[in-house]
């Protein structure tokens, strides 16, 4: 055979496997309203970027008359790529080979690409879209989810890892996405849980659909699963290729830098923050207002929402923004803001990316249901995180900043690098109201108008009290300045930080309460 | 689950449909979560009624109306999740109503006996 015979045979090879689970698997595909693994990765690398290898990987089960059954790369598909030119590894199962079920194989192939991220030092995508573990291949199944769980934990934090559920994922195959850094859904597509509903039905009788136990959706907003929530697969990928311009390709690089851009005009910091500090506003904006072109990247938006975390450009670089939303629930601290702030203050300090953080909080939410969900466990996280955490930490204090709000949010104690405070910032151990009604208890009720007594010492305590120049004067706070001089600051800051060296006792690691 | 929608445009702020949070003898002006609308609020446990803490089948009682039961005694046998579970008393009481037969099939949180406290 000449070897462009043998050229012929392989392209023939080639097109059954790129065939997947055949035109009438690929057409249910499709009537699901989902684009097939191959198309997946095309849309998301750049053009003839991706390259496909264990393309004609077989399994090896014989049991049940599996050897019978061809299923063409085993029902997932991996490869190496690029996203606007940043290398990349990338895996995508295949729910049109035997729905995307994980064998020995299948998990081989996972594995073998995770291998490589680790070696070349680059980002890791997993598009999940599969019926769970081979039921035929038995205990070999359950052993390469917990290979791949490894392999998650050993790459945490040294190399980006970005999960896509792009269908059902379920049972035990939701915790790889689970142990990475970002996961991505959409609506109506994805799902995630650990007993679906037909289970919760049987053991259970409660009747929920698929969407409503565990849709993007859900994991968006009440369980905080999903950090990015799209409406179609197509805004999805975009969601993920814009993540990775931010991020590094791995724990020893630095985020590349863009050319630096003036926020856009339309954000004047002076404007958007009202000066009474029970008022409302969107703290994106004050964010928006100092970053680069105005863009910034939100994480988890609609999750614990009186948090807001992301990133944006300073001067071209990138930075993660941690601050209290005076919008919703008027910024508290609780269990989910404290839980996601922390998680993502440690994203930052791992992969080198500086810290900014705004605060404006009247302190954590009361109530017997945060204290019996452990507020003080959870609050813990965020402590823990920002103390650890070693890279530059600037920290603007806008309004409010009272009581164990104050430190938790990035405070000088914590060593933030800069703290610097707006004029009309309240540094204090209380709101003056609450302050004042204890101080001044006994003033107050024997005076011959309580109320009065109380709006004069409520007024007295706020005159003296709640204003940055007391921290200022301990040296708490670095700078008072004025909101225009903002984004000039934490230019300076993060230019004046690049070489941050902190030393650390050496330990093997610590014991952050989670 | 409308938030996810609404939030999707970019949000007013309109001052009217902010409501009070109240902090520390503070009233916030701010929007409410969900979740924190949903939140349950406490209340003291009423130690002389049974609930059922999963649903399941009612197996098997052990006990009548009007019984006089001691710490420790067997009350039922709740099959939930496969699982036969023995349901006993932690203290001394007297039955003073049993909401449920064998063989029902019986709810989450569905009240299961009602006892009446006993000195001893």
């Amino acid at each position: 055979m000449s070897l462009k015979r043998k050229v012929l045979e392989l392209k023939k090879r080639r097109d059954q496997v790129l065939l997947g689970g055949g035109e009438k698997a690929i057409e249910k595909q499709v009537a699901m309203g989902k684009l097939t693994a191959r198309e997946r990765i095309l849309a998301l690398l750049d053009k003839e970027s991706f390259h496909e290898y264990d393309m004609f990987v077989e399994h090896e089960a014989r049991d049940f008359d599996m050897d019978k059954k061809i299923l063409h790369g085993d029902g997932v598909i991996i490869g190496t790529g690029t996203v606007y030119g940043a290398p990349i590894c990338i895996f995508a199962q295949d729910f049109t080979v035997a729905g995307g079920s994980l064998g020995l194989m299948h998990a081989r192939k996972i594995t073998k690409i995770m291998d490589h991220a680790m070696k070349l030092r680059v980002p890791l995508i997993g598009i999940n879209d599969s019926g769970g573990a081979r039921i035929q291949e038995g205990v070999n199944s359950l052993a390469g989810y917990g290979e791949i769980f490894f392999r998650n934990t050993a790459a945490s934090g040294v190399i980006p890892q970005i999960s896509v559920i792009l269908g059902p994922c379920a049972g035990g195959a939701v915790y790889s996405p689970a142990l990475t850094d970002f996961v991505f859904m959409v609506d109506n597509i994805s799902k995630m849980f650990i007993t679906g509903p037909e289970v919760i039905k049987t053991v259970l009788g409660e009747e929920i659909s698929m969407e409503d136990l565990g849709g993007a959706r859900v994991h968006s907003e009440i369980t905080g699963n999903a950090h990015f929530f799209a409406t179609s697969e197509l805004e999805c990928f975009d969601q993920i290729k814009k993540l990775i311009t931010f991020i590094p390709w791995n724990n020893s690089k630095k985020a590349l830098a863009f050319a630096p851009k003036k926020p856009k005009s339309k954000y004047k910091i002076e404007s958007i923050v009202p000066g009474d500090p029970k008022l409302p506003y969107d703290i994106r904006d004050v964010i928006r207002a100092v970053v680069d072109d105005s863009d910034f990247f939100e994480v988890q938006e609609y999750w614990a929402a009186n948090i807001v975390i992301g990133f944006g450009r300073i001067n071209g670089e990138t930075v993660g923004f941690v601050a209290n939303q005076p919008l919703v629930l008027a910024g508290v601290l609780d269990v989910d803001s404290s839980d996601k702030a922390a998680r993502f203050v440690r994203y930052c300090d791992a992969f080198d990316i500086p810290l900014v953080t705004f605060v404006d909080l009247p302190g954590y939410l009361p109530g017997v249901d945060q204290e019996h969900a452990g507020v003080i466990r959870h609050g813990a996280k965020l402590l823990y995180a920002y103390s650890e955490a070693t890279v530059p930490k600037t920290t603007v204090i806008i309004r409010k900043a009272y009581g164990g709000g104050y430190i938790a949010m990035c405070s000088r104690h914590l060593r933030a690098d800069f703290v610097f405070a707006w004029p009309g910032a309240e540094i204090a151990v209380m709101g003056p109201e609450g302050a004042a009604n204890i101080i001044f208890r006994k003033e107050i009720m024997e005076a011959e108008d309580p109320e009065k007594m109380r709006k004069q010492k409520i007024k007295e305590y706020k005159d003296k009290f709640a204003n940055p120049y007391v921290a200022a004067a301990k040296g708490y706070v670095d700078a008072v300045i004025d909101p225009e001089e903002t984004r000039k600051l934490l230019v300076h800051a993060i230019q004046v930080s690049k070489d941050k060296t902190v030393y650390t006792p050496n330990k093997k690691h610590g014991i952050p309460p989670f | 689950m409308k938030n996810i929608i609404n939030k999707k445009k970019d949000v007013e702020v309109n001052e009217t449909s902010f409501k009070n949070l109240n902090i520390e003898g503070v009233k916030y002006k701010t929007s409410l979560t969900s979740k924190f609308e949903r939140r349950k609020k406490w209340e003291i446990p009423d130690g002389t009624k049974v609930y059922s803490f999963i649903p399941g089948t009612v197996v098997k009682l052990f006990v009548n109306e009007g019984d006089k039961i001691n710490a420790g005694d067997k009350l039922m046998v709740l099959e939930a999740m496969k699982m036969k579970n023995n349901i006993s008393v932690p203290f001394c009481a007297k039955i003073k109503k049993i909401n449920i037969a064998e063989g029902e099939r019986i709810p989450k949180e569905h009240l299961l006996f009602e006892f009446e406290l006993t000195e001893d």
